[in-house]
């Protein structure tokens, strides 16, 4: 799950991670408010949208007065924020957060999150703060420090000097800098963080360490344990039917093509797209009914791909394990009686059930286009678009 | 020959009264797999079908031998069910459960590390011997017994596409394992295609992949080094879009790491035999294996 910067920064404060002061804002007004008692100026407004890059697409400004303050507030909210990471629709930004101006003597970059080869928490750190770390890790590997955290004993006094000696912390700044680190990593473990990235994180001219930015990804499989960041998630941010498949237990992400597929499994819904690529067509979106799914999840299923008006044909992609065939094509057909499909159709099933499930199809008085098996039904899909 | 089970094991099953771990134990069963026990806190005692439940995996070790266990116990109980039977001395342990935090999955993964225990999972369908055992949620029938295929997949009902491919080309496969598709799981790639190696009767192995992680370049450099065995090889997801979670918690393009070109380049190179249209893939295994 995604939360925005000023929520992020929420976290950091309750861990006792310093960042600079602000507050978010829904207006101009509000915004001059959180800047009237910031205690002077320059301000600095942000837009606040789940995406990164928002500071070269326009999204970040210094206000040097209260009026320039709401001018830019004014000028961000509303408007829509197009970065490397929206896609080129990019996202309307509906709030901003208004920070004290900071005097920055060095800007560096942190981030925490798990290392998959070796099932260790990386803490990853450069002096290239302020830059894209992933341009930086290409050209100048050597520039970031990477240091390896077992789970089981937690952060060492030694992690924390090869960060500061790696990153070259001056005297002064040696024990705010281990305070931040330790808090860091007690808040991505007690959140069930999969990343924390602060970049910049900065030295200022008078040796404070702060948290300029802050980015937190938590852990989806871990919700249950953390009802109270549930009010972190911003339904705004997110697809309206991806939202709507959220509420049935499906997997679903809308893309830009104009096949539409329902496959049950990921690996093989994966697949299913690439198949539809390949024919010469292209997915709309992925969508993973699970192994266990319902006659109502692929009712369900089918008509939020419906809702989408890039979807000119659809292709059902069933093997039949734990999901019977024949629960699979009575979903269909109640879905299809329900919304009334009006585009064309390709059904393949294999597997458990599947002789019934194609007589519950065929009898169904449904126009589908059955096909043989996973080459024939791309092909097919492919021509009927 | 297979690896990891055969007919000689013996199955628990954890969670073996909820409504998955009843359901799949009766199809294990009639496939002919062993399951001497199951455990359920609470419900010692009690039988499902003739089956004994047990409160706790070390009292079902202590009574029944068991040497191996199927877990479907819910997400929040994953890990601590995974620790259960490695402390109890389970040699093979194989978690189907899906939705496991990943912080547990690394204290449990360096937990592990001390024991001698496999783990297989946790996010996964499981692992067959076609004939002899089946530990897992997967159709059997599409299965055929003998080999001399071996397969390795990320993905469930993927595998199960690609089982039948093989099938309906009359490959035989000794044994079919998936590995699971959360980031940090037990078994890898090459923890599989080293033992598949050593096992005398399969004669190749399919490998199926998907995006996220290096799982796959670290195989395909493995397969280069030491296999004598032809691989075909398999990746799911050149279409998704970076930074989304393709349904499982593990296929996940992270900036530029993880992309499904970079894993087919790196199988290509290291002399895999990659099949790019999965609808190709029995006949591309069958021209291979023959």
């Amino acid at each position: 799950m995604k939360i925005h910067e000023y929520q992020a920064k929420e976290l950091f404060r309750k861990y006792g991670v310093p960042v600079p002061e602000g507050k978010v804002a829904f207006s101009k007004d509000e915004a001059q408010i959180v800047a009237d008692g910031l205690g002077g100026y320059p301000v600095v407004v942000k837009a606040q949208i789940h995406a990164g890059g928002r500071g070269k697409g326009g999204g970040v400004k210094l206000a040097a007065s209260r009026e320039e303050t709401a001018t830019l507030a004014n000028q961000i909210l509303g408007m829509t924020l197009v970065t490397h990471q929206t896609g080129p629709a990019g996202k309307e930004v509906k709030k901003i957060l208004v920070e004290a101006g900071q005097k920055i003597a060095r800007e560096l970059y942190l981030s925490i999150l798990v290392d998959r080869q070796t099932a260790k928490i990386v803490i990853m750190a450069s002096q290239e703060g302020g830059m894209d770390i992933e341009e930086v890790a290409a050209r100048t590997p050597e520039k970031i420090i990477k240091v390896y955290v077992d789970p089981l004993c937690g952060i060492q006094a030694y992690h924390i000097g090869d960060l500061t000696f790696g990153l070259e912390i001056p005297a002064e700044a040696r024990k705010p800098f281990a305070g931040m680190i330790r808090a860091l990593y007690t808040l991505f473990v007690a959140n069930d963080c999969s990343l924390v990235e602060i970049n910049p994180l900065i030295l200022t001219v008078d040796n404070m360490v702060l948290a300029l930015d802050a980015k937190v990804d938590i852990d989806s499989n871990a919700m249950f344990r953390h009802k109270d960041l549930l009010e972190y998630r911003d339904l705004d941010e997110e697809d309206p039917q991806e939202v709507e498949a959220s509420k049935y237990n499906l997997n679903y992400i809308n893309l830009d093509g104009n096949v539409g597929n329902i496959v049950n499994g990921a690996g093989l819904a994966m697949a299913t797209m690439d198949i539809i690529k390949n024919a010469g067509a292209k997915p709309a979106n992925f969508m993973d009914v699970g192994g266990g799914a319902t006659a109502e999840m692929v009712e369900n299923a089918l008509r939020i791909i419906l809702m989408d008006q890039k979807v000119k044909a659809i292709l059902i992609n069933i093997f039949g394990g734990i999901l019977r065939c024949d629960v699979f094509a009575e979903g269909i057909v109640q879905a299809a009686k329900k919304t009334g499909i009006n585009i064309p159709v390709v059904v393949r099933m294999e597997g458990t059930n599947v002789e019934t499930g194609k007589k519950i199809l065929a009898e169904s008085g449904l126009n589908l286009i059955s096909a043989v098996d996973l080459k024939d039904a791309a092909t097919k899909v492919a021509a009927a678009i | 020959m297979s690896i990891f089970v055969n007919k000689n094991t013996r199955l628990l099953v954890q969670g073996i009264t909820g409504r998955e771990g009843q359901f799949h134990t009766r199809q294990c069963v009639e496939y002919g797999t062993n399951v001497v026990a199951g455990v359920t806190p609470g419900k010692g005692g009690q039988k499902m079908d003739e089956i004994p439940v047990f409160d706790t995996v070390k009292s079902a070790v202590q009574s029944t031998g068991a040497n191996a266990s199927l877990i479907f116990v819910p997400p929040p109980f994953g890990a601590d069910a995974i620790m259960e039977a490695a402390d109890a001395g389970v040699d093979l342990i194989v978690a189907i459960t899906e939705g496991i935090p990943v912080l547990d999955m690394l204290r449990v993964k360096n937990f592990l590390a001390t024991k001698k225990c496999r783990l297989i999972g946790p996010n996964c369908p499981g692992i067959i011997t076609p004939g002899e055992c089946k530990i897992g949620i997967m159709p059997g029938k599409i299965h055929m017994a003998g080999g001399p295929v071996g397969v390795v997949s990320r993905s469930g009902t993927l595998t199960y596409e690609v089982v039948d491919q093989l099938t309906k080309q009359g490959l035989g496969q000794t044994t079919c394992i998936g590995i699971g598709g959360d980031p940090v799981n037990g078994t890898n790639f090459i923890d599989v295609l080293k033992a598949f190696e050593d096992d005398p009767d399969t004669k190749g192995v399919v490998m199926v992949g998907e995006i996220g992680g290096n799982a796959e370049e670290d195989a395909a450099d493995f397969i280069k080094k030491y296999m004598t065995k032809p691989v075909v090889g398999f990746i799911a997801g050149l279409t998704a879009p970076p930074g989304r979670r393709m349904g499982h918690a593990g296929a996940i393009i992270s900036g530029s790491s993880g992309t499904g070109q970079a894993k087919i380049e790196a199988m290509k190179r290291n002399g895999i035999h990659v099949c790019e249209n999965l609808g190709e893939i029995g006949d591309i295994s069958k021209s291979v294996f023959k």
